[in-house]
């Protein structure tokens, strides 16, 4: 565990003090069933809002408390020791990244605050296909006297059944399709033009497929830089997303030993054997390296290091192929057991494939990395 | 640990700076450190020069105690001393065995005697250590080791073999397990000292597969060793012992042949297998596995910053040390099995002018790259350790 001032360790305590009581994993499974519209429990969100999670990178001129993404990566990996279903990430982490990066006054003023509050959900659209490519963007946005408008697709919309407002990448008519044609603007939820489509995913979180035919939108900020404000946002959601990815791979580890040092087959406890054991034993070799690289990588976002992109890439290809292992290894020591829909393996081992296909999976982080190093 | 003030360090920082251009010879300026036991048994005038001259002054255990020579600092200013040694191109003669395994634990189990006989001469770099540890039949079973300690009184009557003695034939000391009680496996086992030179010590090297001979047999007969040499209580050998592998463990951990970092293996990609249209390696295969190990090695560096990090905060990072040793050893040899594999037919040879120094070394690491996840506790007995010691699974 990193250095944590006193009160990054009084954050970490809160956060796993209100996950083991108020959201263990019973909570996610209770949802689940629920047939939640958004799929997260909004009073759960509320209580979150309330302690001030939201807020954790936001300015405090803007109402949060700037405490950092080091504070915010301790409330996420705490998030995912039981998987709680928050648009944390999303909107306290993504958006609010995006647009403290790239708003104008106005647009902060608007809304920061709220997206701290917890009162305003706000999410990134970006992706349009398969493949996680966010420089190929086909959305438009045509200026007016007025404004501009949108139109075009967005896909896997994380948050997007709920959000109040989206985060929208889309290529102003320059004439080129070069990255400096993209820009980032800011579309309400309710806004004429804009349907939503739910996404069901095996996670069973809330996910949309958006469509745009002439939205009206607003650009954020003074244009120009939009691409680079995308390309930095997306390095702190991957970042942030990895140490949710550490706290559930931590997590499904230890649920995993736990089994072991109960179950009993031919007169044993199976964690007596060998073949169990070394297994578990290189696992938390790759638990204790995951965490170096994502504690880095946070590190990087929050001294905005010029070497930020490259650990971002590095953690989330290592805690992606940690979280796979781990995941994998809970159902196969669990056994039939773990094979049940009564049992939590099977949920960990779904949102950890969503998880590694959101921003990037391991083969692109790598491939990234070999890129922006020269191999 | 004390935590010292920014401008402390800084004045200090320049003393040891000013130090070391007064005091380097300028012909040892980026030379690689000779730290391996046949260049330290064999050093050149000026290697003598610098060693004598960090001896005295004790920077080359910087944070041991004064009354044994050494400088009693703190680690902040340890780690000045590293970076300015890095930094002029130079580096610490003072090591091995004594320094990385002995010194630490004489210190915690030593009477005031020990401490005063043995100590200094660590600090100095006068005397180099041997550790008489594995037996034939006690590799990663040590606690089966049967070489055996007679009581005769005034002294010890070592008898017995031990293997896979690193350094032996070039070592002045030795410490050196022995078994005081026959009946009793974990409390038969006592630890004592003994210099190279007493009569019935006998070392012969032992040919590896790679060529080279840095490990021995160590013949005992009827080795004759005072009783002031046992450390720590008779039969009280194994937990010392533990202390010792911990401690072997945590430098092994840190630690990669300085051969293996002095090759790239991008830059031995971009020339054996060349490069794309882009510019990347042509083979994306093997540009893909190159990366993967060169990203387990970052990450191995930043797990190793963080133990550091960790330990100066006062966390217990020893059980890390297994885990460290395992994962250094694994990126170590894929690393060294994909050099050769960029080498092609010119990552085959053994000795002779077809073949590059560079391309050499490459071949001899490989080879002796399948020694660490072996030595030190096999890579099987630190999975044990982790599994029962730090996971608490059962037996």
């Amino acid at each position: 565990m990193a250095i944590l001032s006193e009160e990054q360790s009084m954050l970490r305590e809160a956060a796993r003090g209100w996950v083991d009581v108020r959201s263990p994993i019973t909570a996610f499974r209770k949802m689940r069933d629920s047939g939640n519209r958004l799929h997260f429990d909004t009073d759960s969100w509320k209580e979150q809002a309330a302690l001030g999670w939201a807020g954790v990178i936001i300015p405090e001129a803007y109402g949060g408390s700037d405490f950092g993404f080091l504070s915010m990566g301790l409330v996420l990996e705490e998030l995912g020791r039981t998987l709680v279903a928050s648009p944390l990430l999303a909107s306290g982490l993504v958006a609010a990244s995006a647009i403290t990066l790239g708003g104008d006054e106005a647009q902060k003023q608007e809304w920061l605050p709220a997206i701290a509050e917890g009162t305003a959900i706000a999410t990134l659209a970006f992706e349009e296909g398969a493949a996680h490519v966010p420089e190929k963007v086909a959305t438009t946005a045509s200026g007016t006297q007025v404004g501009f408008k949108i139109s075009g697709k967005k896909h896997f919309v994380v948050e997007g059944l709920a959000a109040d407002v989206f985060i929208v990448s889309a290529r102003v008519p320059d004439g080129s399709d070069t990255d400096q044609a993209i820009e980032l603007f800011l579309v309400r939820g309710d806004a004429p033009g804009l349907t939503r489509q739910e996404l069901k995913t095996m996670d069973s979180r809330g996910y949309a497929s958006l469509e745009f035919h002439d939205v009206e939108g607003q650009r954020l900020g003074s244009g120009g830089n939009g691409w680079s404000i995308l390309a930095t946002t997306l390095d702190r959601a991957r970042a942030g997303l990895a140490a949710e990815m550490l706290g559930s791979a931590t997590q499904a580890f230890y649920l995993t030993m736990d089994y072991l040092k109960t179950r009993v087959q031919f007169d044993s406890l199976i964690g007596s054997f060998q073949a169990l054991q070394h297994r578990a034993a290189r696992m938390f070799m790759e638990l204790e390296l995951a965490r170096s690289a994502v504690e880095a990588a946070l590190q990087a976002v929050e001294n905005g290091a010029s070497d930020m992109p490259e650990l971002v890439s590095l953690a989330k290809a290592k805690v992606g192929e940690t979280l796979q292992l781990v995941t994998n290894e809970m159902i196969q020591m669990h056994g039939g057991i773990g094979m049940t829909d009564e049992h939590d393996a099977g949920l960990f081992l779904k949102r950890a494939r969503v998880c590694e296909a959101m921003y990037g999976n391991q083969s692109y982080h790598r491939n990234r990395y070999a890129d922006i190093l020269g191999y | 640990m004390e935590h010292v003030g920014a401008a402390d360090l800084s004045d200090f920082r320049e003393e040891v700076g000013r130090w070391i251009s007064d005091n380097f010879p300028v012909s040892l300026k980026n030379m690689a450190n000779p730290m391996s036991r046949e260049a330290m048994a064999f050093p050149t005038e000026d290697q003598e020069i610098w060693r004598k001259a960090m001896g005295a002054k004790g920077w080359g255990t910087p944070t041991w105690p004064t009354a044994y020579g050494a400088a009693g600092l703190t680690r902040d200013h340890a780690r000045v001393i590293q970076q300015e040694l890095l930094r002029a191109g130079a580096y610490n003669p003072i090591g091995g065995m004594g320094v990385m395994m002995f010194g630490p634990t004489l210190l915690e189990y030593g009477t005031a005697a020990q401490k005063a006989q043995h100590l200094p001469p660590i600090v100095r770099g006068d005397f180099q250590w041997c550790q008489g540890f594995s037996e034939p039949g006690a590799g990663s079973d040590l606690v089966s080791l049967q070489t055996r300690a007679d009581d005769k009184g005034d002294h010890f009557l070592v008898n017995g073999q031990k293997t896979w003695t690193s350094g032996a034939q070039w070592a002045e000391w030795c410490f050196c397990l022995v078994r005081t009680n026959p009946h009793d496996k974990y409390n038969g086992i006592s630890l004592v000292l003994f210099p190279m030179s007493t009569p019935g010590v006998e070392a012969r090297p032992i040919k590896l597969i790679n060529g080279n001979s840095s490990f021995c047999e160590l013949f005992l007969t009827d080795v004759k060793v005072s009783k002031d040499q046992l450390v720590g209580s008779l039969n009280g050998g194994w937990a010392i012992a533990k202390r010792l592998l911990q401690h072997e463990r945590t430098a092994l951990a840190g630690s990669t042949t300085t051969a293996v970092e002095a090759y790239s293996l991008r830059e031995l990609a971009r020339k054996y297998v060349g490069t794309d249209a882009g510019g990347r390696i042509a083979n994306p295969d093997l540009r893909a596995r190159i990366v993967a190990n060169e990203m387990e090695g970052r990450i191995f560096k930043q797990t190793a910053l963080r133990a550091t990090a960790e330990a100066k905060e006062g966390g217990d990072v020893s059980a890390l040390s297994s885990m460290m040793k395992n994962a250094n050893t694994r990126q170590m040899q894929q690393r060294t099995e994909l050099a050769i594999e960029i080498l092609g037919h010119q990552g085959i040879g053994w000795e002779g002018d077809s073949f590059s120094e560079t391309e050499l070394t490459v071949v001899r690491d490989f080879l002796y790259g399948k020694a660490p996840s072996i030595y030190g506790g096999s890579q099987e007995v630190q999975y044990n350790i982790i599994s029962k010691r730090i996971l608490g699974l059962p037996s």
